[in-house]
């Protein structure tokens, strides 16, 4: 019985921080441009597809074909700011979110253009034996996605904090009109910010699509509306908040699925979340601020 | 001269086409047809006569099944294959001459839509195919899409076979008939198999709660299960679209099951097995016939080695050399038992016409009760129910390659 919790638990932790990991892209671009970028799930089943490219039709070894994958996602990233959301930036911020749902739809169809709607088996480039501990069988996956997600999380926050860079963007998401006076770059510093979090999507795309290894142009939806209640549910802006959330998530996801419902694990999880946002409506980390979505 | 008799047979290849666009069929397409046919005529006025006699063959003597199934998505594999294998059926026909019924005789054309195995695109499909005009149809290849049209089909009064859509409600009406098992059938077949021919005791269960098929499969298969004192040790459900199943494993791995049964499509099979695999888990796996194609779906064949599916066809078995072989060569990929159901859809269509003398969809209808068809897919005798009462066979998972069970 103890062995089934930890094991339960272990799904949950890794299913969770793949969340975290995309959860981290939705509330740093929330958290700078004041916007949520829908088109982030996508992100996700960009860098999939990319990675079987990169592997299947290009023959790249997995360390490249990782890197290729990654700049790929953060340069789409970049261009996607550019071109859909930087002339929109003193609009309305319904105008926004509509357009985001609309490069959402692009990228999804033009994925099912250009490879179809019929699923495409991809083996992982992952392959670490499982590992026991006691009566504990840990994945080789579960493993690497721990370890990636936690290295991911912890570079993340010391670029945040310690880098220039990094208080660039703190000043930007504190207060744009200030940030620009004191000579920051706000343009660059949010070109930046859709970068990190499209190369932290690719990451988690690349992780999602060893863990399933099947191709589909709508793999991205599920995780991005999970990973975007993960940030709402840590409070959106906050990046401690967006990994707590995305691992709370996962958990909570993968016990109620084992100890209550398979059909009401969804439920249950929006539950929680409704629950969260009616005792604290900023979210578990969030600031209380009177911002309106 | 020779002028004169070119456009005399042009003018009377028009005006046999014209005869087709005023036949009951509306014969848009068939008269297009006919046009090629009176552009080689011209071309060609040594061969004008033959031509001239099979254009109207084509116009007017053609035999139209509609086909409906999943092109695209995630059931696609289904609906390809069986429009491959009513394709080679059709082709074989044509080629020997057609379908003699009474005095004349017939040409078989296929006019197949994709359905994406969707309820919401499966009617606009087949009220396209209905405009277009067909005389039987072929279809639908997944069991919920066919439960959106039974009854659309039935006030139109055509002859509905479905080759594949194997829930009990698909053939209610007393239009529908279908080439595959049912839903409890299966599951009670493999409940017998595993229990009293594995002498497995303890099992587990994942299905689909969204899906008629897979339930339907699964509670008889728990029903006889229990019956024969076999128990159902963990029953898991998943749904529509779900990628994610290691929740449900580690729960079957935490009982003591001794095989994990599996009544589900071969996509949501490659996923569990793959989950499986990875976990660490050597429980062995059996499945319904929508494992079929289940290799092309995994990315390594060792996931599913050993797993057991229940399917009445396998293309290297002696009896479906000529299809295979004819199948290969047009598709270059091995039939599978979805192709060979749309094959024998097709010929149960010939032998309908045949016997009822008349392609009136009533008449093709009636015709049906009591025909007995030797097809890839077993003798079935069809009776007022729908039923095709034929026997089932379980294939193996040997080495990368299905195969039959020794037993």
């Amino acid at each position: 019985m103890l062995t089934n919790i930890i094991e339960q638990l272990l799904n949950g932790l890794r299913t969770g921080s793949i969340y975290a990991l995309i959860a981290l892209g939705y509330t740093m671009v929330y958290g700078i441009a004041k916007m949520i970028n829908f088109a982030h799930g996508d992100i996700i089943m960009v860098g999939a597809y990319a990675l079987y490219v990169a592997i299947i039709n290009m023959q790249l070894p997995a360390i490249p074909a990782v890197l290729l994958t990654c700049v790929t996602c953060a340069v789409l990233g970049v261009v996607i700011e550019k071109v859909a959301y930087k002339p929109l930036r003193k609009a309305p911020p319904l105008a926004v979110l509509i357009t985001a749902i609309g490069v959402s739809y692009f990228l999804q169809s033009a994925s099912l253009l250009i490879f179809g709607a019929t699923p495409i088996p991809f083996k992982s480039i992952i392959n670490v034996p499982a590992v026991k501990l006691g009566s504990v069988t840990v994945s080789g996956l579960t493993i690497v996605t721990l370890i990636v997600t936690t290295v991911c999380m912890i570079a993340l926050t010391l670029f945040i904090n310690k880098t220039k860079a990094g208080s660039a963007m703190r000043a930007v998401s504190e207060d744009k009109g200030a940030a620009s006076l004191m000579g920051i770059n706000v343009n660059r510093t949010i070109s930046m910010t859709f970068a990190i979090g499209s190369f932290l999507a690719a990451v988690a795309g690349i992780l999602y699509i060893c863990q399933y290894q099947s191709l589909r142009p709508t793999l991205g939806a599920l995780p991005g509306i999970k990973a975007f209640v993960a940030a709402v549910l840590g409070g959106i802006g906050s990046v401690p908040g967006a990994m707590i959330g995305g691992i709370l998530l996962g958990i909570i996801e993968s016990i109620s699925k084992a100890y209550i419902s398979t059909e009401l694990a969804d439920a249950i999880v929006f539950g929680v979340l409704v629950v969260v946002l009616l005792v604290k409506p900023s979210g578990l980390m969030g600031k209380n601020s009177t911002e309106k979505v | 001269m020779k002028k004169k008799l070119v456009s005399l047979m042009l003018v009377s290849v028009m005006a046999l086409s014209l005869v087709a666009c005023g036949s009951k069929e509306e014969g848009g397409a068939p008269a297009e047809d006919s046009k090629p046919a009176a552009d080689d005529a011209a071309a060609d006025a040594s061969d004008a006569d033959a031509d001239a006699n099979a254009a109207p063959v084509a116009g007017e003597n053609t035999f139209v099944i509609g086909g409906l199934g999943p092109l695209t998505g995630s059931a696609a594999s289904y609906g390809n294959s069986v429009k491959q294998g009513a394709e080679i059926a059709i082709k074989e026909i044509n080629d020997a001459g057609g379908v003699k019924v009474g005095d004349t005789t017939y040409q078989l054309s296929l006019n197949f839509k994709d359905d994406e195995a969707s309820e919401e695109t499966v009617v606009p499909a087949y009220q396209s195919l209905m405009d277009d005009g067909i005389n039987a149809l072929l279809g639908t290849v997944t069991s919920g899409a066919g439960l959106a049209i039974t009854d659309l089909t039935f006030q139109d009064g055509i002859l509905q076979i479905t080759p594949s859509g194997s829930a009990i409600a698909c053939i209610e009406n007393d239009n529908a008939f279908r080439i595959c098992f049912t839903d409890p059938l299966q599951g009670q077949a493999m409940a017998e198999y595993m229990v009293d021919k594995k002498g497995l005791k303890k099992i587990a269960v994942i299905y689909n709660t969204s899906d008629e098929y897979s339930t339907g499969i699964k509670d008889k298969f728990e029903e006889v299960v229990a019956e024969k004192g076999g128990e159902i040790v963990a029953s898991e459900a998943f749904q529509k679209d779900d990628v994610d199943f290691s929740a449900q494993l580690t729960k079957i791995k935490s009982t003591d099951a001794e095989a994990i049964f599996v009544p589900a499509y071969y996509n949501d099979a490659a996923y569990i097995t793959a989950q499986a695999n990875d976990m660490g888990m050597s429980l062995p796996f059996f499945g319904s016939d929508g494992w079929d194609g289940v290799l092309a779906a995994v990315t390594d064949p060792a996931f599913v080695e050993g797993a057991i599916f229940l399917s009445p066809f396998l293309a290297s078995d002696d009896s479906a050399k000529d299809f295979t072989t004819a199948y290969e060569a047009a598709y270059s990929a091995t039939p599978d038992q979805f192709a060979a159901d749309g094959y024998d859809t097709v010929y149960v269509m010939k032998a309908a016409m045949e016997k009822a003398g008349s392609i009136e969809s009533a008449d093709l209808i009636a015709a049906m009760d009591g025909l007995t068809v030797d097809g890839l897919t077993g003798t079935m005798t069809f009776d007022k129910s729908g039923e095709p009462n034929k026997g089932a066979k379980f294939i193996e998972i040997k080495e990368g390659q299905y195969a039959y069970t020794a037993d």
